[in-house]
């Protein structure tokens, strides 16, 4: 090493400096708020997507929502059934623009978009944790679309800003996560087809096997099991307790996604140098 | 072109000091993927303030030397060290230092030039109050300027690949690695882009290590070249040295074709077509 040697050139020896204080969590979010800001910039230049992206969450609710309300077939206490299902369609449309998230990466790839962005000084869990706040921002702009649709619809949603808030970040750490899971099959796959089929056949079995559209008490054992260890019924928990006011596990819920979410971000990190190559 | 080599002056001041340190020291550099060696125990020094092609016909291993110094790849065996850092215990020092333009065009299409810059200015931890003018700096010199504010969409091949030089230019980087800048542009967009490094060298003196298999840009924009063949340099010189070394006549075209034997697809398929595309393939699958 001759760092000695290139303690003189101002711009180099500035730079350095800053590379050493690189594993702060300064950096770490300075990233992430920069992915997030980029992703913003592009949905600003081109909001088609806000648009055709809020048809499936309107049929669920409008559809769904009001016809199973008047049949009363799923048994949800004394929450009317629309209200219960709410928080499971912000939750399903986070889940649906997070898990397709992966394309993005590869498209970035096959664009040569990522290659530049692995020769910055950002470190790969940065690069990923920056990407799946990212896919949140997106996953937020539909959230506000089913809040709204949710509003007309006579929802009882709180008018609590600290609980709307809570509710936003709780969609965030989700999107995050299946988006981190998503990245983590294109690592695997490395090809758009291969991911989508990938996505397709996953994204159902994992919204029907979380509470999303009934509460675990009526699932059976096996269900039950599978809903367990999905996040996505962590994250309708949380929202279900933040929007409507529903009985829930916040602390546990919350510890979950971040759990989720680190986990994510690592495995998906540690697979990006295949797609460089 | 006065104008912009004057503002470039601003741009930094002190890109060539320390000129003892190389900028680029490869030593027994070798990397394999699977069963085929890229790149095969290559020794390389790069001075300060050289623009320095590394020539060869595809699959010569270029991009993959390039890829060893800027991080992508791991170094498996061998060592690399950009200005003094060694790439595998220091690599985001290296980063810092670097401005990479790959072979590819690459910017993302749905956001402006301007953000596209300001994307990178934040990623190299330009401070905030210095980023607006370096963003505009960067695009001023790579003459974006006045469509700076439009859908990168609606770029020609030419004019991408000058944004790519201001975004890789916005951190002041000590060493401005191209990888083919001029693949695929027409005439007039190469001659942009050779006219925009020349400045660029001239008003600055950065260190340039660019990739070609055209002769004419490296005669153009050059002042040393290796020849790389088959993973290995074959010839390393001025221009000049290596033409006259052949013959008074002799071309750098002439040159490479005594080094390289010109053989794409010959008989026995090394460095051919196909086995550039198996080498790639490989690589992929071991990542």
């Amino acid at each position: 090493m001759r760092s000695a040697a290139l303690a003189e050139p101002r711009a180099a020896s500035v730079d350095v400096k800053v590379a050493s204080r690189g594993l702060a969590w300064r950096q770490f979010l300075n990233r992430a708020a920069t992915f997030c800001l980029v992703e913003l910039q592009k949905l600003r230049h081109d909001r088609t997507e806000l648009f055709t992206r809020a048809v499936q969450p309107v049929l669920w609710m409008v559809i769904f929502g009001e016809t199973f309300t008047r049949i009363h077939a799923i048994p949800t206490g004394h929450v009317p059934y629309l209200d219960f299902l709410a928080p499971g369609i912000i939750a399903q449309s986070g889940l649906f623009v997070a898990i397709f998230y992966g394309i993005q990466i590869i498209w970035e790839r096959d664009a040569g978009v990522l290659t530049k962005l692995l020769v910055t000084p950002t470190p790969r869990s940065a690069l990923i944790l920056g990407k799946s706040f990212a896919a949140g921002v997106r996953a937020l702009a539909q959230v506000v679309v089913v809040l709204m649709l949710s509003a007309l619809l006579g929802v009882a949603l709180t008018s609590n800003p600290a609980e709307i808030l809570g509710a936003f970040v709780i969609v965030m750490l989700g999107a995050a996560f299946f988006s981190c899971l998503s990245m983590t099959v294109a690592g695997l796959v490395l090809k758009r087809d291969r991911l989508m089929g990938i996505g397709q056949m996953i994204t159902m079995p994992l919204f029907f096997a979380s509470n999303a559209l009934y509460p675990v008490s009526i699932m059976p054992g096996w269900l039950r099991v599978l809903s367990r260890v999905n996040p996505l019924s962590y994250e309708v928990d949380a929202l279900r307790g933040m929007l409507i006011g529903a009985p829930a596990h916040l602390g546990e819920d919350f510890l979950v996604l971040v759990i989720a979410v680190v986990v994510g971000v690592a495995t998906a990190a540690s697979l990006v140098r295949r797609l460089a190559c | 072109m006065s104008g912009q080599t004057e503002s470039y002056k601003t741009f930094d001041e002190s890109l060539v000091s320390n000129a003892k340190v190389p900028a680029v020291l490869c030593t027994g550099l070798r990397h394999r993927f699977g069963d085929h060696v890229a790149v095969d125990g290559i020794d390389l020094s790069v001075a300060q303030g050289d623009v320095f092609g590394l020539l060869g016909p595809n699959g010569a291993g270029k991009t993959t030397t390039i890829r060893l110094l800027n991080t992508l790849l791991p170094v498996q065996e061998g060592t690399v060290e950009v200005l003094g850092y060694d790439v595998r215990r220091s690599p985001m020092a290296v980063r810092r230092l670097l401005g990479y333009v790959p072979q590819q065009l690459s910017v993302e299409a749905a956001l402006t030039a301007r953000e596209n810059v300001t994307w990178f200015a934040r990623l190299f931890d330009v401070p905030r109050h210095e980023r607006k003018r370096r963003v505009g700096e960067a695009l001023e010199v790579m003459g974006l300027a006045d469509v700076a504010n439009r859908l990168t969409s609606t770029y020609s091949g030419g004019m991408i690949r000058r944004l790519e030089l201001a975004q890789a230019l916005v951190n002041r980087p000590r060493l401005l690695v191209l990888d083919e800048p001029t693949l695929g542009l027409d005439p007039v967009a190469r001659d942009g882009v050779w006219q925009r490094v020349q400045e660029l060298r001239h008003a600055t003196g950065m260190t340039v290590l660019l990739t070609t298999h055209y002769m004419e840009e490296a005669e153009a924009l050059c002042n040393r070249v290796a020849l790389m063949h088959l993973g290995t340099i074959r010839a390393e010189g001025t221009p000049e040295e290596l033409k006259s070394a052949l013959g008074p006549e002799a071309s750098l075209e002439d040159v490479f074709r005594h080094f390289t034997d010109a053989v794409l697809g010959g008989s026995d398929g090394k460095g051919g077509l196909r086995e550039v595309r198996s080498t790639r393939r490989t690589a992929r699958r071991v990542g």
